[in-house]
């Protein structure tokens, strides 16, 4: 499966879904559909690098938990990522991120993102890669 | 929604009798036409709530009711720690406390339309919005602390306001129970330079003027006539509350089956009150209600000075201050008996009625203010508490209109630009920082809130009392 992501609709905020040959490549395009409910990805330059880890006991909540590692560091760095490596070993994710500080008159950040949520929250193997998709509250 | 599984019990009454797993029957208030338009999730998520232990009496949608996370937003649901009953970070959701602060300002339309552009451009200015703007409040450690066991009281200690502001906030301006150790670093990380921030979606600072006046006695009492115009702001506990939420999501999801708890669905992750994560999340809960309510005061000292700056005979005194995210311990009569329930509210705005000691003193004999937001560029109510909403839900009522269609529907369908033109051309001036923030709020994407205040005055869960329309909004 080529990797990429997509939105998918929820009546109040908006679901996010990566697809990948790997478990780790569809966690890495679900983030980059994080990115993409505030900005354009493309609009932003892979500069700055920040190491992630999250725990998890199921893969569904490893999702959540990676999201929202990532959210955080968005609200702290007053940042946003365009490019990410994430390595999945037994229950524990390690990554990179890489982005840049939020330049409001070049992202116009459409929303800020609150959090990762359980709804519609599922992480799947199919016959030809993953997908891992949730609902995030903005 | 197919209504064939309900029982429609008045004219805006529908239960859904228990099943499953359900220990209470759901009751949603609606009109055929609301009913028929909500969403089959609504149901499915009322029927999950009724299935949490210890609820009491049902679980309860709004008139305004959406698909939410675990509970529906526009959900009621109160539950006693003697019968078992739960606290769930799901039911309070994310954005704790968010809520609705509305300000008179003592001047009218006439008066302030030359200012209108100037008043715009002022606030826009002063009060952050949006992703990637902070305040100008920086909080350390112990001032950090102070404020999440002080709330507004904090606030206006730390100069943000006047004493006399904290009679009309809920709880004073400061929830008891706080308890700022309880509150991890990374949430205290989040929040340092956010206080005093809009922050983003639906979230707005609006100059509205009074258009409609419904029950003449009730808007005296609160101090508003036709023509008025008011400052109203809808945000809630920023960071704080979102890191709040998301932690506690996840510890009470993982110790639900350690509790016994069978979850219908993860995002209703509960703990048992009397549970020693209960007890952490309601003193992090309400340290995160402190948050928004010192936010909302911060927001309003700001506000104020915009208009000393440039209508100094404005005099900006707050009407009511109401959360719509919240839990709290409330007294109320079941059977004939008075009990101490945990009421939580998911979008939904406490409306007490006539009597209730929590009122503000002078407000106390017409009942409580509800306050309604509109969504950008559309009407926002006043209503008030009535006696009767204290036996409907537990006196609560709606909270806004909610979407119709999705973000993603809506920036398909609308440009920012073309939307804020269209407002400016009806008088509305918007300023924001996102053009597409603009077009996924655009005012089409909602539902017609007018048509769920419609409802809930007829219903009874609160009366009519104002129509607010904005000419000024603060988008983030």
């Amino acid at each position: 499966m080529k990797a990429h992501w997509r939105h998918f609709d929820h009546e109040a905020d908006m679901g996010v879904r990566g697809y990948g040959a790997t478990l780790a490549e569809a966690f890495e395009q679900a983030a980059l559909a994080l990115t993409a409910v505030a900005v354009d990805p493309a609009s932003v330059e892979p500069v700055d690098q920040v190491d992630l880890v999250c725990e998890g006991p199921d893969t569904e909540l490893l999702l959540v938990d990676w999201l929202n590692a990532l959210i955080y560091e968005m609200s702290t760095r007053r940042a946003l990522f365009s490019r990410f490596k994430v390595v999945i070993e037994g229950g524990h994710l390690r990554a990179s991120a890489w982005g840049q500080k939020v330049d409001i008159e070049k992202h116009q950040p459409a929303v800020e993102i609150k959090g990762a949520t359980y709804t519609e929250l599922k992480v799947e193997q199919r016959a030809d890669g993953w997908m891992a998709q949730c609902v995030v509250d903005v | 929604m197919d209504v064939k599984s309900l029982k429609r019990r008045s004219e805006f009454e529908w239960v859904l009798e228990p099943r499953g797993e359900m220990r209470v029957p759901g009751v949603l208030f609606a009109s055929e036409t609301l009913i028929r338009d909500m969403d089959d999730k609504v149901i499915e998520q009322v029927s999950h709530v009724a299935a949490l232990p210890g609820i009491q009496k049902a679980s309860y949608a709004m008139p305004d009711a959406h698909w939410g996370y675990g509970f529906p937003i526009g959900g009621v649901a109160a539950f006693d720690p003697a019968e078992g009953g739960v606290i769930s970070a799901g039911g309070v959701g994310f954005d704790i406390s968010c809520g609705v602060r509305t300000v008179c300002t003592g001047l009218t339309r006439e008066s302030v339309e030359p200012f209108k552009k100037d008043l715009a451009d002022g606030l826009y200015r002063k009060v952050p919005v949006g992703m990637g703007r902070g305040g100008k409040v920086h909080l350390g450690r112990q001032e950090m602390d102070a404020m999440l066991t002080g709330g507004a009281e904090w606030a206006i200690r730390s100069g943000y306001g006047k004493t006399e502001d904290l009679a009309r906030i809920e709880e004073h301006g400061n929830m008891k129970g706080a308890d700022a150790g309880v509150v991890s670093s990374h949430a205290k990380e989040r929040q340092k330079n956010e206080m005093g921030t809009l922050g983003s979606g639906n979230h707005y600072l609006e100059v509205q003027e009074v258009v409609a006046v419904y029950d003449p006695v009730i808007a005296e009492a609160y101090g508003i006539a036709e023509g008025d115009i008011v400052v109203s702001i809808h945000c809630g506990s920023r960071g704080l509350g979102h890191q709040i939420g998301t932690e506690y999501l996840k510890s009470m999801a993982i110790s639900a089956a350690q509790h016994g708890i069978k979850l219908p669905d993860r995002q209703l992750a509960c703990a048992p009150i009397d549970s020693p994560v209960g007890q952490s999340y309601l003193g992090a809960m309400r340290a995160a209600m402190n948050c928004a309510m010192a936010n909302r005061q911060i927001i309003t000292h700001l506000v104020r000075e915009v208009f000393a700056d440039l209508l100094p005979r404005a005099g900006l005194e707050v009407l009511y201050d109401v959360s719509h995210n919240t839990c709290k311990v409330e007294e109320h009569v079941l059977d004939g008996r008075p009990r101490r329930l945990f009421v939580h509210r998911k979008g939904a705005t406490r409306a007490f009625g006539p009597g209730h000691p929590d009122i503000p003193e002078d407000l106390r004999e017409v009942g409580q203010p509800v306050l309604i937001g509109g969504t950008m560029g559309s009407a926002s109510y006043v209503l008030a508490g009535t006696g009767e909403s204290m036996r409907h839900a537990f006196g609560s009522a709606v909270h806004g209109a909610g979407r119709a269609m999705s973000r993603k529907q809506a920036l398909k369908r609308w440009r920012g630009r073309q939307v804020m033109d269209e407002l400016a051309e009806r008088g509305v001036l918007i300023r924001s920082p996102s053009q597409r923030g603009v077009a996924e709020e655009a005012p089409g994407a909602y539902k017609d809130v007018s048509v769920v205040v419609e409802v809930a005055h007829r219903a009874g869960l609160a009366r009519k009392v104002a129509k607010l329309e904005p000419i000024v909004c603060v988008k983030g």
